[in-house]
């Protein structure tokens, strides 16, 4: 090879290239499973016409929600021990939004577990906002996140982080918040439409038609002007184009896919256009992690972030041994709670024991409860 | 300022979450041996159901600490980026690892089994659903082992060498072996479990002592989950003294101004024979009877700073190998935090001796002035696991790794107004939450039937038999 293309791109180690594409697929898991968590949330004073349907709705991800946020805690650990310099800067620079986005979890999170402990109205509706503004605040704010990560913020020398919290405030980053929130919604309005019965499932396939379109526009435009911000800052991305055209399609066919009632196929395709999403920013930004605006010499690569290969390498055999583990029982648990979740009868008795009284999946939350009711032994 | 700032912030954070994860870490082992008990026990129709009973009303109390708990801990995990960058950049290679490794190890499992647990009862098969809350156990107990590990290594740093401007890892096994670890470990996770007995004990007395004055029938789960709160207590309160004992003496090796600072102004201040009490019962007896003539000798010579001098000595000793700086910690603080936890942990173990007798006399449920005791004792092992960690953490100051990095070099170079905001912004969000919780937990906890197989489906002031209430739902 040439000396120019050398000095162009220099060696990476394949474990810093290696970790750099475990991070993005420990973002992408996140986006993926805790982005129709976030969707259900927003989807909450919308699809949900009493506090029934939202109690359907905060079931659908009741068992799952809280594994699907570790993938965010192993990603920002991960980020610490992998690259410490990109994980410093990042949360220190980025400080007022990811303080929002954390006050918004705490508040969701408690918000699951505490909304029905008791059963007065305020009670119920203060915790109905914690969930849908802690759901839609993260689902925003991750989006400018990334968008400025790509398109580059005042970094100057040793890694520090110059600007303040407006430099994040930028019309490029408010398209990405706007596109992974309508992604969310939407990704979690197909969600509700497979987990939820009758009126409530056709309310969400409904919304999720009327949001496709609007999720669509919102990723074209994203992903446009990261095209056209990647050609202005001749940034050394490598981009295979059918990552971002697969993103876009896949977003594109949902509205047809829900309107041939195929939710199912439609849940797939959201979750390719996030993973997309995510690949494409990530393929954007490679070998860097941070963009710097000021000067290409202070951008963070995965070579000047990286943590030392001794460390790299115990992760890598952590990881290799335990994360199929953990990809296994985390599977298995959503196999568990496959069945759609339903409004229980307006009374026990009309309750009908025995199998279930309307055609769907053996087990629902109703018919589950149903058994352990009947049952006489312990558990 | 920001770096005053950002260790209020820190401490109150750490410590808020510090009151939950105890609760949690104990409260999914009794859970797992209650429900055990229950299972073991399934053909035996009356002793089932009290353990079933038991299994229902703690898993309560459990669960609403639990959301507080994980939300609580989002924050530890990224507030070292966001407030200790230079810190986080500089341990990046050794402290991120074992962070890393308790998401992937530990938070996956205790999240997903936890769903299990709550959810998938009637689901799984009931071996699968008593499984899933042993694994929830484990998961709270090997993220308590990767994030002490973490910690041992800001006190005793091992297994690493200073490469450039960073520390770097050179042995996970050295990380994972620290003998600071082991103490550490044990000492917490025995003192988690000595919270909860201490918890499991005082609401029970509550609910025995109301049974006392309404002239109730005692509801037979709160008498043996009385019981085994003392049984279990009583080894947990041993081994908390016991690892507090061993970490004294390597803290005495290895971080010997934190143990001066513990011990020092105490001289001056109240005087010996206060000292002889209470150093000499909890903290070790070499250390006791190495400062114990030293002492006298001090005081022979009408020198009241006697100790303090022991302090200087070891200020000293670190200047010359250190450089220039103060290396003493706030003593006020160490002093009383120290005699705090010791003083609560001594109370504790009384009582727990106390309840033993009383159970080997068969009168427990019945004595009063005991139980009553028990409900005030509740607030003991939170104030020791408070004063805790304050005295261990404000000890190593100046130091945030010792010997390695300081405090002061470790702080994020952010704006004051920042870190103005996001103090305010925690300590007003988790206020809230303590108060929420607190009200919801006392409600619970005073609450002593429990209405269906999912426990707490449809909050209070429902009646339970009500044609239109809610069985399916959990949440």
């Amino acid at each position: 090879m040439s000396l120019a293309i050398s000095t162009l791109t220099p060696a990476y180690t394949g474990l810093e290239v290696f970790w750099f594409v475990i991070i993005a697929i420990l973002w992408a898991g996140y986006f993926v499973l805790e982005g129709f968590d976030f969707g259900i949330g927003m989807m909450l004073p919308v699809l949900g016409r009493d506090d029934m349907d939202r109690r359907v709705l905060i079931n659908t991800i009741g068992p799952t929600w809280d594994g699907n946020e570790v993938w965010l805690l192993v990603a920002g650990g991960a980020t610490f021990a992998a690259f410490p310099n990109w994980y410093a800067t990042l949360f220190s620079g980025f400080y007022l939004p990811l303080f929002l986005i954390l006050v918004a979890l705490i508040f969701r999170g408690v918000a699951f577990e505490f909304r029905t402990k008791r059963t007065l109205p305020a009670w119920r509706t203060a915790w109905d906002h914690a969930i849908f503004w802690g759901s839609l605040l993260p689902a925003l704010l991750w989006g400018v996140a990334f968008a400025n990560i790509l398109r580059g913020v005042p970094i100057g020398k040793n890694f520090s982080y110059l600007g303040s919290f407006f430099n994040l405030l930028n019309p490029y980053a408010l398209v990405g918040g706007v596109t992974t929130l309508l992604l969310f919604a939407l990704h979690g309005a197909v969600f509700a439409s497979l987990k939820t019965t009758d009126e409530l499932q056709e309310r969400a396939e409904r919304v999720a038609k009327m949001l496709a379109p609007a999720a669509t526009t919102a990723l074209l435009a994203f992903l446009s002007w990261t095209y056209v911000n990647a050609r202005d800052i001749h940034n050394t991305g490598l981009v295979p184009p059918f990552v971002p055209v697969v993103t876009i399609v896949a977003i594109a066919v949902v509205g047809w896919l829900l309107r041939e009632r195929l939710g199912g196929w439609a849940f797939v395709t959201t979750a390719v256009g996030i993973v997309g999403l995510v690949a494409t920013i990530f393929l954007n930004l490679y070998p860097r992690v941070m963009v710097s605006s000021i000067s290409s010499a202070y951008n963070l690569t995965i070579g000047n972030a990286a943590s030392a290969p001794y460390t790299l390498r115990v992760m890598t055999i952590v990881a290799l041994i335990f994360t199929p583990i953990v990809l296994v029982y985390q599977g298995w648990s959503y196999w568990v709670f496959r069945a759609r979740v339903r409004r229980p009868p307006v009374s026990p008795v009309e309750v009908v024991p025995g199998p279930a009284p309307v055609g769907g999946p053996a087990q629902t939350e109703l018919e589950g409860a149903e058994a352990s009711e009947r049952s006489e032994g312990p558990l | 300022m920001t770096l005053d700032l950002s260790r209020w912030q820190f401490g109150i954070t750490t410590v808020f979450h510090f009151v939950f994860v105890p609760l949690t870490i104990g409260l999914a082992l009794m859970l797992a041996i209650m429900q055990t008990t229950a299972y073991r026990t399934r053909h035996d129709a009356a002793k089932s159901a009290k353990w079933e009973h038991m299994t229902r009303f703690w898993r309560r109390l459990f669960l609403i600490n639990f959301a507080i708990g994980v939300v609580t801990g989002i924050v530890q995990e990224f507030q070292f980026g966001m407030n200790w960058a230079a810190y986080s950049r500089y341990v990046g290679s050794v402290f991120g690892a074992p962070l890393a490794i308790e998401g992937l190890l530990a938070f996956f499992l205790e999240s997903t089994f936890l769903g299990i647990w709550i959810f998938g009862k009637g689901r799984v098969s009931a071996r699968i659903h008593l499984a899933s809350i042993w694994l929830v156990s484990v998961g709270t107990l090997l993220s308590a082992l990767f994030i002490l590990a973490a910690n041992a290594w800001m006190q005793h740093p091992v297994g690493y060498k200073v490469v450039g401007n960073r520390a770097v890892m050179t042995n996970f096994w050295a990380v994972m072996t620290n003998s600071t670890l082991v103490g550490s470990f044990f000492h917490v996770v025995s003192a988690a479990i000595a919270t909860t007995t201490m918890l499991i004990l005082g609401v029970s007395a509550w609910h025995l002592l109301r049974a006392h004055r309404g002239g109730d029938t005692v509801h037979p789960a709160f008498v043996t989950s009385a019981k085994l709160a003392v049984i279990v207590g009583s080894i947990a309160i041993v081994a908390t003294m016991f690892f507090g004992d061993s970490q004294a003496k390597l803290m005495e090796k290895q971080q010997p101004m934190k143990m001066a600072a513990a011990e020092a102004i105490y001289n001056t201040q109240n005087g010996a024979s206060f000292s002889l009490l209470t150093i000499g019962d909890l903290s070790g007896n070499p250390i006791f009877q190495i400062r114990l003539p030293h002492m006298l000798s001090v005081l022979a010579d009408n020198q009241w700073d006697g100790t303090v001098q022991g302090i200087n000595q070891i200020q000293k000793a670190e200047v010359a190998k250190y450089g220039p700086g103060n290396y003493k910690p706030i003593l006020w603080v160490t002093y009383w935090t120290f005699r705090l936890m010791v003083g609560c942990g001594i109370v504790m173990f009384l009582m727990m001796g106390v309840g033993l007798w009383l159970i080997r006399r068969r009168r427990l449920e019945r004595s009063t002035w005991f139980l009553r005791l028990s409900v005030f004792a509740i607030v003991l092992p939170f104030v020791a696991n408070t004063t805790g960690w304050i005295f261990t953490e404000m000890g190593r100051q100046p130091w945030v790794v010792f010997g390695l990095l300081k405090t002061s070099q470790a702080v994020s170079h952010i704006g004051t107004g920042y870190v103005v905001t996001t103090l305010i912004g925690f300590t007003a969000v988790y206020s809230l939450l303590a108060a929420i919780d607190f009200g919801l937990m006392v409600h619970f906890a005073r609450r002593p039937e429990v209405s269906d197989d999912h426990g707490d489906t449809d909050g209070d002031d429902h009646d339970e038999t009500h044609a239109d209430r809610v069985p399916a739902l959990v949440y």
